[in-house]
């Protein structure tokens, strides 16, 4: 380090000392305006006063800079959650410059300038670190989503003591029908039940791939015992699966739930028999 | 959408956003709700049969018209290693990987036209069209 920059450094370290209560004050303004007045929006409360002390203490001859580097990314961390930008983010560090700028210009001296250019630098450095630190916040929080939309989208539902049945919506992939399957056949123990519905009311397009992972599914729960009803077979999907050359052999497929629910209760020697005024009377079978 | 658009196949969320892109413009040519769902059905197994076989390509969806209909082309072109025997893929059932083995000859009877070229080594081109009534 040459002599001169040496020089300015430790100005702008005095200056920062010197200068707190201010600096802290403008600090606090500058990113309250960069970041359209937010800055305490939603209690996202900036540890202002920490992260300048934790800087300090990175700048000094220590070089210590773990606990900013901590503050920062719980900082990037917790804004990411709360739908803070980036630039909103990043911004609450780079208001710090501005506001030292204004010290060191007040200062007036050469070394205080100087030092300035050097501490600049620095304050971007952490600037880009935030940065970085949202982005794989932001994406951490996308796969975790993901991973909670692949469970969500695959409830096992239990229609009768016997039977149960999985509503599937939207775009079966391999991912979700390996997931659908192995609930669907742990809800089969679990429940001890001998038939099951999917429904694929929900399905927007029934190609080669979703009938293979169907036909997979159904073969998988037979192979436990129980027998898979198929549901929800619109028109313009019956046409299509025709025209494909799909065949879903002797598995047994119905328009409505309501017909796979009828046909299951059915197989299992229940029957409904209507009473007279509104009672609904349920009579199961001996075998 | 009045100009073709082309839209890249490099995953499994390429397919699903093709099969979304395909309906929006069978909607706008008119196309009724059953071939709709053939022509997605049909741009969803070739979109994958360029990804699964040639490791990714290309999709182009257009609005075409004759002299008295609208209808929907479907362009899929791939550089992958090619088919080396045409009619033999076209049979139903014919795999080499390890599907139904019913995508490209189930996707030739969900369109109205259907054109395959293939140059081993080079690449697939397939072109689809779906009329309206």
């Amino acid at each position: 380090m040459t002599v001169p920059v040496d020089a300015g450094r430790r100005r702008i370290e005095e200056l920062l000392e010197q200068h707190e209560g201010q600096v802290l004050r403008r600090w606090f303004e500058i990113a309250g305006a960069m970041s359209g007045g937010h800055v305490d929006r939603g209690g996202a409360a900036v540890p202002f006063g920490e992260i300048y002390q934790a800087l300090r203490r990175s700048l000094g001859d220590s070089h210590d800079g773990s606990d900013l580097r901590g503050l920062l990314a719980d900082l990037s961390r917790s804004r990411a959650r709360q739908g803070f930008t980036p630039s909103e983010t990043a911004n609450v560090v780079f208001g710090l410059k501005e506001a030292v700028y204004e010290i060191a210009e007040a200062d007036g001296s050469p070394e205080a300038l100087r030092g300035f250019v050097w501490f600049s630098r620095i304050v971007d450095d952490h600037g880009l670190f935030t940065f970085e630190t949202y982005a794989a916040a932001r994406e951490r929080i996308i796969s975790d989503q993901a991973e909670q939309l692949l469970e969500l989208s695959t409830p096992v539902v239990k229609l009768w003591e016997g039977i149960v049945a999985v509503p599937l919506i939207g775009t079966l992939d391999s991912a979700r029908t390996q997931v659908v399957m192995e609930k669907l056949l742990q809800m089969l123990v679990e429940t001890g039940s001998e038939h099951a519905v999917i429904d694929i009311t929900g399905v927007p397009a029934v190609d080669t791939q979703v009938a293979q992972h169907l036909l997979k599914t159904v073969v998988a729960a037979r192979l436990m015992g129980a027998e898979c009803v198929i549901s929800g077979i619109r028109p313009q999907i019956a046409h299509t699966i025709v025209t494909l050359g799909i065949e879903f052999g002797d598995i047994v497929t119905k328009a409505s739930l309501a017909d796979a629910l009828a046909h299951a209760l059915r197989q299992s020697g229940v029957e409904f028999v209507k009473g007279r005024g509104r009672r609904v009377t349920v009579r199961t079978e001996e075998n | 959408m009045t100009s073709p658009s082309e839209l890249p196949i490099s995953g499994n969320s390429d397919v699903v956003l093709i099969r979304q892109q395909v309906r929006t413009v069978a909607v706008e040519v008119g196309l009724s709700l059953v071939d709709q769902t053939k022509i997605v059905t049909a741009a969803s197994e070739l979109a994958r049969n360029a990804l699964v076989y040639a490791g990714g390509g290309r999709v182009r969806i257009e609005i075409v018209h004759n002299n008295v209909r609208a209808g929907l082309r479907l362009t899929v072109s791939d550089d992958g290693p090619g088919i080396p025997d045409i009619d033999q893929a076209l049979v139903d059932g014919w795999t080499t990987g390890n599907g139904l083995g019913l995508g490209l000859s189930g996707s030739r009877r969900l369109v109205d036209e259907f054109d395959l070229r293939s140059v081993p080594g080079e690449g697939t081109l397939i072109t689809v069209t779906k009329w309206a009534r």
